[in-house]
């Protein structure tokens, strides 16, 4: 598989097969690049952000983020999880919007306050 | 029965609506658009040209020059930006001075006062950006400037308070001249009646006449295609710079608007789809790489945006206006082209007196001839902000930050007479969103007035009419 | 007519950082006139994170990072107005700005900073013929429309322009259920951060086109395709290769122009490269008591960067009002050359008591394997290695106290880029 690693600007393009001792990592600059094509090529996670409707509030949207990265595999299950989700105001940033999404441990929290109309 | 159709609303259309409500009648003008000013009347040079350019005879010679000898008093009554600011006719060549004293000459006969021809320093000396190759010029202070989608709307909105009635979004498929001599006009969504027609349908006027008269006619749309840039280029030139002409029109100019932006163009293509105001890649270059000849120093990247009309060009040359021998009680503003918004005002003043003389109507007591603006927050004195910010605190409240126009421009711009009931009907109105961003920032805040004024949804509010909402839904 | 002493234009990063700055060089008559309803500028919309890094160590959303900055404002009791546009500016430091409330306000300041951020530029900027129908959006405003009042701009979407807000609102799109059909850039590298090309694009089978751009848009009331082409060396499209993507929406991500209309309006001098202010290291345009910093500037990629230039142009306005001005004597300017496109601040000033300051700048073409280079009278001061350096990325050369030093002294500085030899 293919990469471009984004741990500097270099952007170096990564090749990265599986071989019986774990991974054959080819076109890194350096060992960060070996580090995240190996986590890439395993694990892949992501931050999620997003926003749903707000009611009563100042403000009609309210932007949220998982407060850990998840899966990258889960994103659009996790995103699912938003649809039809409206918040009353007042919020708090940092507020628990959605707890615990795909019972992954990782929560959707509030990245702004809005203050009730 | 109405007394009159006016088919269009396009300059044309609506000075005729405007001249038609001095009189006791009942008179409907129809729109294919979702609003008055949305073909050739809106994408156009804005200039009153004063009339040296029509052969000398011709209706577009006689309507051209009383056409420009009514525009100050009408921007006055109506409330339009006009301003006279000169025109040069520049010339290139040695060769072409003969042709500049020709032109000279037919300012002469067909009355243009004031034209004098100047050497190319003299030129430059009142127009500094002028190109160094320019050799000599035709002088023309009696040229003017003006705002041709606000005129048309002027004399819209002055129309309808004065009783004239619009149905837009009606496109006409056919005109019957029943036996009892009256008209039947069919359109994509219903019927209309009337005693007169009168044809204002720009170019697709040769169609329209061909319903109902024998003698039939053809109209060529004439791609015209522009570029405008960003009002700190607007010191490039004072007055408008056409070049001497060849044979498909007026060369490409380079003019100030009214609003201090710098505009250029038009190209002059012929095509075959009436309906195609696409602008091309290679027309847009043309018209650029053209007008640089004027002005060398012309910037690229100024330009804030483009746009094309299509002119109605009469294949025979000339504007054909009046009642139709074999038709009586149609009546064709036909081939209106350059110089057809010059000549508007004074094809509106005669065809409405021939629609009233057929019908024998009489002039009315309360013709109210004179219409206000909306009040331009960025055109005002600091006092009559303060005051004006005082009656209407909304004036307060710049919406559109490259134009500063406010909230309450653009309140009033969907609640008056004949309001906006789109995005581009907003612009026209008020300039919000016809700045350097061209609409970036104000977009989601206009939007919220449309809805709000208009009373429709957010995902129902439209670029320009049915079928150009900007939203495709809520987010869920 | 009020009279303040430090009036910052604009609430954005830039203006609550100079603002912040300016209150702990000791200046408490402070005000911030915002044009939005709020404080945070642009960030309020970019609820992507990726933001902070650099000043917070730790990756925080916009509206986050935006309210870190609030916070301290409001802690700090500095006075700011919202809702309120500056109509106008002049050379005498007169402001003039409007609001529902107040009317028509005249401000005379004694220092001015401006921190206008930029707008997006517009379709008509680079010329792409086509109609003019529903659809066309530059990315910043579908952002605002999605993110703010929570509406979708279309459904089928292309992206013209690979910058880092084109990227973001291709992810962004996804999310809402869009379909981003592909994102075309003019040049054959993209101004965007690689991290945006991999978690924006590839991690949902985007394609992106480079040497591609668009040359026609179709459609009447809605767009209905796009066509795009390749283009040669030259930029120029090569029609030939032209084919139609069926979308109902373009976005436009094709670069930032700074917002100088007052700088303008006032007499500030512009430099054609940054379109922002010339400006020396207190970041003090060529008018007496007029500061600039942040994207109206110069373009910034990472905000954080605009906080710190914004903090000293804060810090040396301050300075300004407190010592009753500056003794200047119009420095030195900084010269480019070798690819170093332009360097802010463009004049070190000669005298020693005002703040450090870094030198910041972009290369006109993709480099590897060089030097970034500066020189005070033909020695060399400080350089930088860099084994990549792209147009898409500010280059910082952060500069110590005795680098400072020489540079003030200096009769002619040399900012330039050399190949590694």
């Amino acid at each position: 598989m293919e990469l471009i690693c984004i741990c500097c600007p270099l952007g170096c393009r990564i090749n990265i097969e599986k071989n019986a001792e774990g991974f054959d990592v080819r076109g890194n600059s350096c060992p960060r690049g070996k580090q995240y094509a190996i986590a890439e090529m395993t694990a892949p996670t992501r931050m999620v952000t997003s926003s749903v409707l707000v009611s009563g509030g100042k403000e009609k949207m309210l932007s949220l983020k998982t407060d850990k990265p998840i899966a990258k595999s889960l994103i659009f299950d996790a995103l699912a999880t938003l649809k039809g989700v409206v918040v009353a105001a007042p919020v708090n940033e940092g507020d628990v919007i959605k707890a615990d999404v795909l019972g992954t441990g990782v929560n959707f929290i509030a990245t702004r306050s809005i203050e009730k109309a | 029965m109405l007394d009159c159709i006016i088919i269009g609303a396009g300059v044309v259309g609506c000075a005729v609506a405007r001249e038609l409500a001095r009189y006791s009648s009942s008179v409907l003008v129809l729109e294919r658009f979702n609003d008055v000013s949305c073909g050739a009347s809106k994408a156009n040079s804005g200039i009153v040209h004063a009339g040296f350019d029509a052969h000398p005879g011709t209706r577009k010679a006689f309507y051209n020059v009383r056409g420009a000898k009514m525009y100050p008093l009408l921007a006055k009554e109506l409330d339009f930006p006009y301003r006279r600011n000169g025109a040069f006719v520049l010339n290139f060549s040695e060769e072409g001075n003969e042709k500049l004293k020709e032109l000279y000459d037919q300012g002469v006969k067909n009355g243009v006062e004031g034209n004098v021809i100047l050497s190319g320093d003299e030129v430059r000396k009142m127009e500094p950006y002028v190109s160094d190759k320019v050799v000599s010029a035709l002088y023309v202070p009696a040229s003017g400037i003006v705002s041709p989608y606000e005129a048309t709307i002027a004399f819209a909105e002055n129309a309808f308070d004065n009783g004239v009635k619009f149905e837009f979004n009606q496109t006409v498929k056919d005109v019957v001249k029943s036996a009892d001599g009256t008209f039947t006009v069919r359109t994509d969504k219903g019927e209309f009646c009337a005693k007169t027609v009168v044809n204002c349908a720009g170019v697709h006027s040769d169609e329209i006449n061909n319903y109902v008269s024998k003698t039939k006619e053809k109209i060529v749309a004439r791609k015209g295609e522009y570029v405008l840039l960003d009002k700190a280029y607007g010191y490039l030139a004072g007055a408008t710079l056409f070049q001497l002409p060849t044979a498909m029109g007026k060369g490409v100019l380079v003019s100030p608007t009214t609003h201090g932006n710098i505009i250029v163009g038009p190209t002059a293509d012929d095509i075959d789809d009436k309906d195609y105001v696409d602008t091309t890649y290679a027309g847009l270059s043309k018209a650029f790489s053209q007008a640089a000849l004027s002005v060398p120093s012309l910037p690229r990247r100024g330009i804030i945006t483009q746009f094309s009309g299509n002119r109605a060009h009469n294949v025979t040359g000339d504007f054909v206006l009046g009642e139709r021998e074999d038709c009586k009680g149609f009546f064709n503003a036909l081939g209106v082209e350059s110089p057809g918004l010059t000549s508007a005002p004074a094809i509106g003043q005669d065809l409405a007196k021939l629609v009233a003389d057929r019908l024998g109507l009489k002039e009315r007591k309360d013709f109210n001839g004179t219409r206000k603006g909306i009040k331009h927050f960025a055109t005002m004195s600091d006092e009559e902000r303060v005051e004006a910010i005082k009656q209407n605190p909304l004036y307060g409240k710049v919406v559109c930050r490259c134009e500063v126009v406010t909230e309450a421009e653009i309140i009033d711009a969907v609640t008056r007479s004949l309001g906006a009931r789109d995005m581009d009907g907003i612009k026209r109105r008020t300039r919000a969103g016809m700045g350097r961003c061209q609409s970036g920032f104000c977009t989601p805040k206009v939007m919220e007035i449309v809805a709000k004024y208009t009373g429709v949804d957010m995902t129902q509010v439209t670029k320009k009419g049915a079928g150009s909402e900007l939203l495709t839904g809520r987010k869920e | 007519m009020d009279k303040r002493n430090v009036v910052i234009i604009g609430g954005g990063p830039a203006g609550l950082a100079a603002a912040i700055g300016a209150y702990e060089a000791g200046e408490r008559d402070i005000l911030i006139l915002e044009r939005e309803p709020k404080l945070g500028g642009i960030l309020n919309q970019c609820i992507h994170n990726g933001f902070g890094l650099h000043t917070f160590k730790e990756e925080l959303t916009g509206p986050e990072y935006a309210n870190r900055f609030i916070r301290k404002v409001k802690e700090l009791g500095i006075e700011y107005k919202l809702e309120t546009t500056v109509i106008s500016f002049d050379k005498n430091k007169v402001i003039t700005a409007v609001n529902e409330k107040d009317g028509l306000i005249k401000i005379q300041a004694k220092a001015v900073v401006l921190c206008c951020g930029c707008r997006e530029r517009p379709r008509g900027g680079i010329n792409i013929a086509g109609c003019r129908s529903a659809g066309i959006y530059s990315a910043g405003t579908a952002q605002k429309l999605v993110n703010i009042e929570g509406y979708m701009p279309g459904k089928e979407i292309v992206i013209l322009g690979s910058g880092d807000i084109g990227l973001i609102m291709a992810r962004r799109m996804t999310f809402e259920g869009a379909k981003v059909k592909a994102c075309v850039e003019l040049m054959p590298y993209s101004s965007g951060l690689n991290r945006n090309i991999v978690q924006c694009l590839k991690d949902f089978d985007i394609p992106l086109l480079f040497s591609h751009t668009v040359v026609d848009i179709k459609g009447e009331g809605r767009v209905k395709s796009v066509v795009i082409a390749e283009v040669d060396e030259k930029l120029v499209p090569k029609m030939e290769t032209a084919r139609e993507i069926t979308c109902d929406t373009l976005l436009l991500s094709v670069g930032l122009i700074p917002e100088n209309e007052l700088a303008k309006q006032a007499g500030v001098e512009l430099s054609p490269v940054t379109n922002g202010a010339t400006v020396d290291d207190r970041m003090m345009t060529n008018l007496d008591g007029v500061f600039e910093c942040g994207n109206v500037l110069h373009v910034h990629d990472l905000v954080d960067f605009v906080s710190e230039e914004s903090e000293l142009a804060g810090k040396c306005a301050a300075k300004y009002v407190i010592g009753g001005g500056f003794e200047a004597d119009g420095g030195t300017k900084v010269e480019t050359y070798g690819g170093v496109r332009y360097c802010v601040p463009q004049i070190i000033e000669h005298n020693d008591d005002y703040e450090p300051f870094p030198l910041k700048m972009r290369v006109s073409n993709v480099f590897r394997n060089v030097y970034l280079r500066v020189y005070a009278d033909g020695q060399l001061v400080a350089q930088k290695k860099k084994q990549i350096s792209t147009p898409g990325e500010m280059e910082t050369i952060s500069l110590k106290a005795e680098q400072v030093e020489a540079l003030r002294k200096a009769k002619e500085i040399k900012v330039g880029l050399e190949e590694n030899k």
